[in-house]
């Protein structure tokens, strides 16, 4: 029998591996056709990479998994969120301060990751507000925003967050060119050419907390900056932002502001700024802006005002900013892996502007200017030129690189991606995308190193792309293998809010810091409570703090009384949890605010003001255990001037309850 | 041992039909993956209560056949039917015949085709252009990279000395001027 079994199984062996046959032979053969198995990510594995992904209008920062697309999570941000208490509890409210007092939304564009050496390090991620111009830095142990600064003499901060190869500055520059913060403000609108001025901001970022200060602001004409990239390798040193409406329009920029044949990419030597500075040039002036700061130890954040502000005017320092001339209003502004070529993408024009950083510094040095712009030198558009991607597409907007010599630009207008060669600037592929695209996104595709495996096209129109939602429609990611020559597409899901600017990194980078739970030992909040027997409430005037513990599946207290109609109720939840994954929600019946979700080992405050005479119930909102709908609690309100006294308890139930107190009940009515 | 026989055969069986199965699989994602990639742009949306977008008013122009066949062979179809906002200067047929004999037929050979799109880019201006934003004198940086010179008179707006607007009609991702004379931009 053993011989006969033996040949049997060899021949399944052999069918066996013949299952191998099934498979595409090698990735550069595979067919646009095996799209659903390279996105397939099997229940429990992980995803290659992590995605953030800018929330637009939303405010917050979405987490995705590539290649699967799944969504892991939304980081609140700019916006406050009822979902983990965000912006509501007395703890994080304030991170969304302002020199203005609290502003609970901003318009979430751009987002970039920390480097060094130029290549992307999963330490913090940076984002900017556009409305209300500030820029948070969220910190990706915790996938939290730790930091959230304000920017002076500012107005839309579009051409932000990018930074430096080693994440010495964050950039933050202005959208739209206002009076500065120390001059009159009311101005006719049209002394615009007089009176309106644009800045770009450096941010020095601590190389070892990550903590941001307005390092010093360059003055400059008044245009709208766009968008920005650090040079890097041979141009480190040098930064570089789109800028339109040279014509500085104030109206109907529509019309107004493509009059002329071109704008500029400016091109800024900030380590030069950097040596004026040093020997004490600029001059500092008196602003307000919010500096926003969460600490993990205490789980509290705190707001300073800061008050001075570095400000250098570029006429002033005729070696730190040229204009190099970008044809018909330029958006994208980004600068290849090697650091030689600035690519400029004029959202207007017909073919895409190369310049070489080697040509910019001999321009520079032969004085190849064309005169001046409002004082700062123009510089021979022929002379920085690399060379033009000729008929590339209709409404170029912003090219990622893929670190084999490849640039992508996404064609807003013929809805498209478009692969050119930067040795010969060639057009090598193109792919229709649904529709419409804004940026893309190539994981570290705008540092020195990317991995240049798949490509994401963030679109802003998908009209009937998904089942529709009736009139307000999801936007949507593209995601585009681009390991082979030809871009092939994968597939396709919708977004929060309208992305922008995205990011990726290896996944590895990442998930071996993630934060599990946080120590309760070293939790500092003022109001942390150590263990259930410290729980307590304790009244002082009209003010109440209620300390309060949750673990599997109780509240202690949870029986309080003596809380009086306009008190004034600080509940401080801390979860004395210290497992993975068990944190703990916190809802008052009408509390007008938000839950708090509290993480183990964490503390958390929600204020409330009861405002009528009730039984008020509290109880978890985040299923815990199998006995989570069990974990509630009452809360007494007495009226104005009771004489009830404060009380609290756990587990002193009444005796004998049953049918006495259901009598009672019915007596009463 | 018959027993063991058909558990080999039931092995051998089953891997032969997953191979199978993957491969419809495959076969299966390739058409719908390739089905999305034919389809073009926002012209194919299947949406009869929006406005209609430029390309489709100008479609249902019996004054406009060789524009939007021109436009078709051109591939610009798919350009003009999204978010825009564009002005497009729409020649008529009487306006495309007023060319010298042949030069249509010759626009619309395949080996011309660049030129074709050259001529109809001229014709496309990014932004939608309310009449009275026209102003004596102003020139208009077309799609194609030519700028396009723009007269007003009691009025009346002249492109290039020769072009008349005969009427406007507003669409949905821009605004159509009808012209009686094609545009030509500068020999390239």
């Amino acid at each position: 029998m053993k011989k006969i079994l033996f040949p049997i199984l060899t021949l399944s062996a052999i069918i066996l591996l013949s299952v191998s046959g099934c498979k595409p032979k090698n990735a550069s053969n595979a067919t646009e056709g095996d799209a659903a198995s390279r996105v397939y990510v099997p229940p429990g594995k992980y995803d290659e990479f992590y995605n953030f992904v800018s929330g637009g209008f939303s405010g917050q920062i979405s987490v995705y998994g590539i290649p699967s697309g799944r969504l892991f999570r939304i980081i609140p941000v700019f916006s406050k969120d009822p979902e983990s208490g965000w912006g509501y509890t007395e703890e994080t409210k304030p991170m969304l301060n302002t020199s203005r007092g609290e502003v609970p939304w901003d318009d979430q564009h751009h987002v970039e990751l920390s480097q060094t050496n130029g290549e992307v390090d999963g330490r913090w991620l940076f984002a900017n507000g556009n409305n209300t111009p500030r820029i948070a830095r969220i910190d990706l142990k915790t996938f939290r925003t730790a930091e959230i600064i304000e920017i002076p003499n500012s107005s839309g901060n579009h051409s932000s967050p990018f930074i430096t190869e080693n994440t010495e500055y964050v950039v933050a520059g202005t959208r739209f060119s206002v009076p500065m913060d120390n001059q009159p403000q009311d101005v006719p609108i049209d002394t615009y050419k007089k009176n309106f001025k644009g800045t770009v901001s450096f941010l020095s970022v601590d190389p070892q907390s990550g903590t941001m200060k307005l390092a010093f602001q360059l003055l400059l004409p008044g245009v709208d900056f766009d968008l920005s990239h650090a040079g890097k390798g041979p141009s480190n040193g040098w930064f570089f932002f789109s800028c339109y409406n040279s014509e500085q329009a104030h109206t109907l920029l529509e019309v107004n502001a493509s009059q002329r044949d071109k704008d500029f990419i400016m091109a800024v030597n900030w380590k030069k700024a950097e040596e004026y500075i040093k020997q004490g040039k600029g001059k500092i002036q008196n602003v307000k802006y919010a500096h926003n700061l969460y600490n993990d130890s205490t789980h509290t954040a705190t707001s300073t005002i800061e008050t001075k502000t570095l400000v250098l005017d570029a006429r002033d320092f005729p070696d730190i900013v040229y204009l190099i001339p970008c044809p018909k209003s330029p958006h994208g502004c980004d600068v290849d892996p090697t650091g030689e070529y600035i690519v400029g993408s004029g959202k207007l024009a017909a073919l895409i502007p190369v310049f070489s950083f080697a040509k910019l510094q001999k321009a520079i040095a032969d004085k190849a200017f064309d005169g001046t712009y409002a004082g700062l030198p123009v510089l021979k558009y022929d002379a920085v030129l690399h060379g033009e991607v000729k008929k590339p597409g209709l409404g170029p907007l912003h090219t990622e690189f893929d670190g084999r010599g490849n640039a992508y630009t996404t064609m807003f207008i013929s809805s498209e991606i478009v692969k050119w060669r930067l040795s010969d600037l060639k057009v090598i592929d193109r792919h229709p995308t649904y529709y419409s695209p804004g940026h893309l996104m190539i994981p570290g595709g705008d540092s020195r190193k990317p991995f240049g495996k798949y490509l994401i096209a963030y679109n802003k129109i998908t009209k009937d792309r998904y089942l529709p939602t009736g009139p307000e429609l999801c936007q949507a990611a593209q995601l585009f293998d681009i390991s082979g020559d030809k871009m092939k597409l994968l597939s396709d899901y919708p977004s929060i809010g309208e992305p922008h600017y995205a990011q990726a990194i290896p996944a590895s980078i990442i998930s071996k810091n993630s934060q599990k739970i946080f120590d309760i030992q070293k939790n500092q909040n003022p109001y942390v409570t150590l263990g259930e027997k410290k729980s307590k409430v304790v009244r002082t005037g009209n003010r109440v703090d209620v300390y309060m513990t949750m673990i599997r599946s109780h509240f202690s207290p949870d029986n309080i009384e003596g809380i009086k109609v306009g008190d004034e109720v600080y509940f401080h939840l801390t979860n004395l949890e210290q497992d993975w994954d068990v944190p703990h929600g916190f809802a008052v019946r009408d509390a007008p605010t938000s839950e708090l979700l509290v993480m183990p080992g964490e503390t958390q405050t929600l204020k409330w003001v009861p405002d009528q005479v009730q039984i008020v119930p509290f109880y978890c909102t985040d299923f815990c255990s199998a006995l989570h709908q069990e974990m509630q609690g009452y809360i007494r309100v007495s009226p104005k001037g009771s004489n009830v006294p404060i009380s609290f308890s756990l587990g002193n139930n009444s005796d004998a309850p049953g049918e006495a107190a259901i009598e009672d009940s019915i007596k009463t009515e | 041992m018959k027993k063991i026989f058909s558990i080999a055969l039931l092995l051998i069986s089953t891997v032969i039909l997953s191979c199978n199965s993957g491969d419809e699989t495959t076969k299966e994602t390739t058409n719908s993956t390739d089905a999305t990639a034919a389809a073009g742009g926002q012209e194919n949306v299947k949406d009869d209560v929006s406005e209609k977008d430029v390309v489709k008013v100008a479609m249902s122009s019996p004054d406009h056949t060789t524009l939007v066949a021109a436009l078709k062979h051109a591939g610009l179809v798919s350009s003009l039917s999204n978010a825009g906002p564009f002005t497009v200067f729409a020649p008529t047929n009487e306006a495309f015949k007023k060319l010298p004999a042949g030069t249509v037929e010759d626009l619309m050979k395949d080996a011309n085709k660049e030129k074709l799109v050259d001529v109809l880019q001229y014709h496309v201006f990014v932004s939608a252009l309310q009449p009275d934003y026209f102003k004596d004198g102003q020139t208009l940086n077309m799609v194609n990279g030519d700028d396009l010179k723009v007269s007003v008179s009691n009025g009346n707006v002249t492109l290039n000395d020769k072009a008349h607007i005969i009427k406007s009609i507003p669409a949905s991702n821009g605004i159509i001027y009808v012209i009686d004379e094609v545009l030509l931009p500068s020999p390239k």
